[in-house]
């Protein structure tokens, strides 16, 4: 038989907040085991959470950026549930009243595009993490995760295909990375996502039993991981089988699922308002707030940047894949751009050096050499005190010693050779070398004249001013 | 409202609490008097009233975005009945695989 399949998604993202939602403990990750916790995130008796007032505000400015409306009224509840990785024996959600809710984000695929409905997305606090592999007889427990601020972000059921569910979440981690308020580390966990995933006979409207999928921390699994859902309630219904209302993991060794934990004693989370925390209200300042903090959207800041830096599509995604990267570039621009020179003439020439020569000489460059100092040496390349292939000879040098820009050109002797004696003697040099291919150019065969310019550019070291070189090289081969 | 032995297991199940035959008898007599009384309280008419979440007459109590030092390893782990290598040490936990 034909199936339709109908896919919701539910996205855990960890918020970028530097301590956690109601302790001061820190968030960062890979810290010593149970180094960051405190009585509050073990779950002592007699302590007091407090709202971490930028956890909200980065849940509003997300619920913004998701067309969502925002809820008034708000109130944390504790869900119950045992388990090692949760030392209160319940977690501090929201239930009935999530802060945002009925949003939508548009995926495009295909050049053609579709909204994907949000149901809600609501505040919530992390558990711990529990560790099993290689401890003989027992599971080891670190509670540093635990009480880390969450925005559980849950679609409707408007996904159709597993190619549809993973541009769904390219796009929302996007947004949620371009808002900076999640890093969207899918490995270290920042971004987790549970597909829930049921078939139905094509043109049924009726929903078929869903079942929701865990463990899966790569975009690639969780594709991998739907294809194998399908074909095994594929294999289920045909048999005349029932699919079971269940929580499956991906194995992703054994490339399949597998049930996770039957629900003998029905979800009953036994929820109730918690009566530690007070209400919380968000007001029309606060959202007047959030809007002002709403950072342009991917979409819009790709199509930006080709149309105002006159950059190609390609370079402009790789740009803006990073906010870091994005903000980095136009702030290089800007520095260059101060000094009279108009951003489509040093765009291209920066965003090389930012997409190419940068990440391959320092993954977090942007952390090593100030945006003011690419703009520096955009300038000093405009005024051709420098030629294009010192440039990254440059930049290499000011990451091995951390001296500026300046200080290497003049120290190294690169500073770009435009003196016409010093020039010619090259040209003379190389010319007399290569009698053959004088006699060549000579005789018509300008395609020869390439090889000049390279050998002439090798010869001064890069450091010779490209324009003069082929004015001068012009001027000799024609006498 | 009724409130059955049966409940009272279920209740204290998901509470993971231990109750005897006689405890489950009482309990189930002091629950249903619970809501017995609740029942009663239902007769008001609250239409338009808001739910009350708390008592207290305030809201928004917020703390800053910032991070405060946290206990130490020793520490965290001191009431643990059982740890190792820094970790708190648990009975396997099977159903993660």
């Amino acid at each position: 038989m034909a199936y339709e399949v109908v896919i919701g998604l539910e996205v855990h993202a960890q918020l970028l907040t530097a301590s956690k939602m109601f302790c001061g403990c820190g968030t960062a990750f890979g810290a010593a085991p149970n180094t960051q916790t405190c009585p509050v995130c073990l779950g002592m008796p007699g302590v007091l959470p407090v709202i971490n007032r930028k956890a909200v505000e980065f849940a509003v400015r997300t619920g913004l950026a998701l067309h969502c409306t925002i809820a008034p009224m708000n109130r944390f509840a504790r869900k119950h549930y045992f388990y090692p990785d949760l030392p209160k024996n319940y977690q501090v959600s929201q239930y009935e009243l999530p802060i945002c809710e009925h949003g939508w984000l548009e995926i495009g695929q295909n050049g053609t595009s579709k909204r994907v409905r949000i149901r809600r997305a609501h505040l919530e606090e992390d558990a711990g993490k529990n560790l099993h592999a290689g401890i003989a007889g027992a599971s080891h427990v670190d509670l540093n995760r635990a009480g880390t601020p969450l925005l559980e972000i849950v679609t409707e059921p408007d996904m159709g295909s597993p190619d549809e569910a993973v541009a769904y979440l390219k796009t929302l981690r996007d947004i949620l990375v371009s808002q900076k308020v999640c890093d969207g580390n899918m490995e270290e966990g920042s971004f987790r996502c549970e597909p829930n995933l049921s078939l139905r006979p094509a043109g049924s409207k009726e929903l078929g039993t869903k079942v929701e999928l865990k463990n899966i921390n790569s975009f690639k699994f969780v594709k991998a991981a739907m294809e194998y859902e399908i074909k095994r309630q594929t294999k289920v219904l045909d048999e005349g089988g029932k699919v079971v209302q269940e929580t499956r993991l991906w194995d992703t060794e054994k490339g399949e699922t597998a049930v996770m934990r039957s629900k003998e004693e029905a979800h009953d989370y036994r929820y109730f308002p918690d009566p530690d925390l007070v209400p919380l209200r968000i007001t029309e300042e606060m959202i007047a707030e959030a809007r002002k903090s709403l950072q342009e959207l991917p979409e819009a800041k790709h199509k930006r940047f080709v149309s105002e830096f006159g950059l190609t599509e390609q370079t402009a995604a790789v740009l803006t894949a990073n906010p870091v990267v994005a903000d980095y570039f136009v702030a290089s621009v800007t520095a260059v751009c101060t000094s009279g020179a108009s951003k489509t003439d040093v765009s291209r020439d920066i965003a090389n050096w930012i997409t190419v020569d940068l990440p391959g000489l320092a993954k977090d460059f942007w952390t090593h050499i100030p945006a003011g100092e690419i703009g520096e040496l955009s300038a000093l390349k405009r005024k051709g005190e420098i030629s294009g292939p010192i440039v990254k000879a440059v930049l290499e040098e000011r990451l091995k010693t951390g001296k500026s820009v300046a200080e290497i050109i003049k120290a190294k002797g690169l500073v770009q050779v435009s003196d016409e004696g010093a020039l010619e003697k090259i040209i003379d040099e190389v010319m007399a070398k290569n009698p053959q291919q004088v006699a060549q150019y000579k005789s018509g065969k300008e395609a020869v004249f390439g090889f000049f310019v390279g050998q002439v550019m090798k010869a001064s070291g890069g450091k010779a001013n490209p324009a003069k070189v082929n004015e001068l090289l012009k001027r000799k081969l024609t006498q | 409202m009724e409130i059955r032995k049966e409940q009272v297991e279920h209740v204290a199940k998901l509470a993971r609490l231990e109750v005897s035959e006689d405890e489950k008898t009482t309990f189930a007599r002091q629950l249903s008097g619970i809501l017995t009384h609740i029942d009663q309280l239902k007769e008001l008419d609250t239409a338009g009233v808001e739910p009350t979440a708390t008592v207290l007459p305030t809201d928004n109590v917020f703390r800053d975005d910032e991070v405060r030092p946290s206990l130490s390893q020793e520490q965290a782990l001191a009431n643990a009945p059982d740890q190792a290598d820094g970790f708190f040490r648990v009975p396997k936990i099977l159903e993660d695989r």
